[in-house]
């Protein structure tokens, strides 16, 4: 029996011992730690949700950097074509050019050849002409030394005339 | 999966049947030393005159109890015990404060007082006194006795150990904790997250000193009780008077905070048919025994819990000399299986210390949070 009946010298003890302890533990341990704890507790909380927004943030970056860079290739690509393009319009031009310019000397030159040609030629022709009537003249003159010559050939076209 | 399966089933079936085997040798056990008590008692009569027996009853009822002195070894004939101070008030000598060792463990008295040796008396161990008038009394008693040095010690060593954590917060402010912060820091926040906050509805931080206190003071109390020798080995947590004092500040606490609807639903429980309330007031009877039983059974399932554990573990140990006064063989034979099972009595204690502090501190906050509800009772008891 006297094991389940409190006895009252421990219990005042107890209680006395209990309350002092509960109360100077309050002050001095429990505050400090639970508040150290709650502090501990909310800069981990911050630390995390600042990673978390940096995390965010960096994503965010990267997605930008991501679409500069995208954009810069676009845009090189672009540069390039354009400058592709204008190299070949500007080789087609000068190729263009060139043929056309080689076209006009070709017939400026064709020309100049035609008219040396035909001045050559109205040279050749009148010297030709002359050298004939002189050869015709040497030929007509030695020719027609001998009077008798000269009769025959004239009763010959008089034939012929006569003929006509 | 089906692999899994069988390993599960087997342990399980493994864990069957170490239970049954447990069982039976408590069985077993149990009748050895109920007959082996039957022949020592039949002993004891024989051989009163020659040497008191070994009496398994006495020696358990003695380590569980309280003391005026510490009782640390014996050797022999020669007793190694620490005298307590006797603080007692007397009607007719007044107050005498004076060292137990004046008593000479009881064999002597001491101003007129004397410890109670008689067993068939009430006051059995404890200090009385004669008065003039022959009649036998127990003087008003306050010794400083076993349990009560065992309490100073213990707050002692809780002070100790809360402060100086305490003190390593203020010293490394937001600082990774290590060493003894970080042990106690695990208690500390499993009673504030998983009991205080998980029952108490609002205003947790305001029972936290209090939760945290008792939690720590109950698991302190019961892993020094395990230990054998001193400082531990005194049954604080296992006296009723300790667990009545804690049961009785959760009760203050809670009549304390009650609020309108904790004291509505004691006198008029929302939601119970009139009849239950009206010509005989049965609920609010019932509310209000409930009240009561709370910290009762509190007090009882704590002091219960760590008394069987003692218990049990003096008994396995009494069955040594039980045996050994039968036949110093049987003795030793059996201290093997009685040092096996205060083993792992003890790996089960020191789980029992735990959930025993748990238990006691989760159920005060729940009552703490039941004193404190807020809500509209009306709806709830509608929607049943």
């Amino acid at each position: 029996m006297g094991l389940v009946l409190p006895e009252y010298g421990l219990l005042f003890w107890m209680v006395l011992t209990f309350g002092i302890v509960l109360f100077i533990l309050k002050k001095f341990a429990w505050k400090p730690i639970l508040s150290s704890l709650k502090e501990r507790e909310n800069s981990i909380e911050d630390a995390l949700e600042l990673a978390q927004k940096t995390r965010d943030e960096m994503a965010k970056l990267q997605a930008d950097n991501e679409k500069i860079l995208a954009e810069a290739r676009q845009q090189r690509e672009e540069l390039l074509k354009e400058a592709r393009d204008i190299r070949q319009k500007m080789i087609d031009e000068a190729k263009e050019k060139a043929a056309e310019e080689g076209d006009k000397m070709i017939a400026s030159a064709r020309q100049a050849f035609e008219n040396e040609k035909s001045t050559a030629i109205d040279e050749m022709k009148k010297s030709i002409v002359s050298m004939s009537v002189q050869i015709a003249e040497k030929i007509l003159k030695q020719h027609f030394e001998d009077p008798k010559k000269q009769q025959e050939f004239l009763d010959t076209y008089l034939k012929d005339i006569k003929l006509n | 999966m089906i692999k899994n399966k069988t390993v599960v089933n087997q342990s399980l079936t493994i864990n069957y049947y170490l239970l049954i085997c447990v069982s039976f040798f408590f069985l077993l056990l149990s009748s050895m030393s109920l007959k082996a008590q039957e022949d020592t008692l039949v002993k004891n009569h024989d051989e009163k005159a020659e040497e008191k027996a070994f009496d398994p009853g006495t020696f358990i009822f003695e380590h569980i109890g309280d003391a005026y002195e510490w009782h640390i070894a014996t050797f022999g004939k020669t007793h190694v015990s620490m005298p307590l101070p006797v603080i007692v008030y007397s009607k007719e000598k007044g107050l005498n404060i004076f060292i137990s060792s004046k008593f000479h463990h009881g064999h002597e008295a001491y101003n007129g007082f004397y410890i109670d040796e008689d067993p068939k008396s009430a006051n059995k161990g404890k200090i009385v006194e004669t008065l003039s008038n022959g009649q036998v009394v127990r003087p008003f008693d306050i010794s400083l006795t076993k349990n009560v040095l065992s309490l100073l010690i213990s707050v002692a060593l809780l002070l100790f150990l809360f402060i100086t954590m305490a003190n390593t917060y203020k010293k490394n402010p937001g600082k990774a904790p290590k060493g003894l912060q970080s042990m106690l820091e695990l208690l500390v926040i499993f009673v504030r997250d998983d009991i205080a906050k998980a029952s108490i509805q609002k205003n947790h931080e305001k029972y936290l000193p209090y939760l945290l206190t008792v939690f720590s003071f109950i698991f302190l109390n019961n892993l020094l009780g395990l230990i054998p020798f001193f400082p531990g080995g005194a049954n604080l947590t296992g006296n009723i008077a300790v667990t009545v004092s804690l049961a009785v500040f959760t009760f203050v606490i809670t009549t304390f905070v009650g609020n309108k609807n904790y004291w509505t639903h004691m006198v008029n429980a929302p939601g119970v048919p009139w009849w239950l309330k009206f010509p005989i007031p049965l609920m609010p009877f019932v509310e209000i025994m409930g009240m009561f039983t709370k910290p009762f059974v509190l007090a009882v399932r704590l002091f219960a819990n760590i008394t069987a554990g003692h218990i049990i573990a003096l008994v396995f140990y009494s069955l040594i000399f039980i045996f050994g006064s039968m036949n110093i063989y049987a003795g030793y034979g059996i201290s093997v299986i009685s040092i096996l099972f205060t083993v792992f009595m003890m790996f089960l204690e020191l789980l029992v210390a735990f959930i025993q502090a748990y238990v006691f501190t989760l159920l005060s906050a729940l009552y703490f949070g039941l004193a404190t509800e807020e809500h509209e009772h009306k709806e709830q008891h509608q929607q049943h």
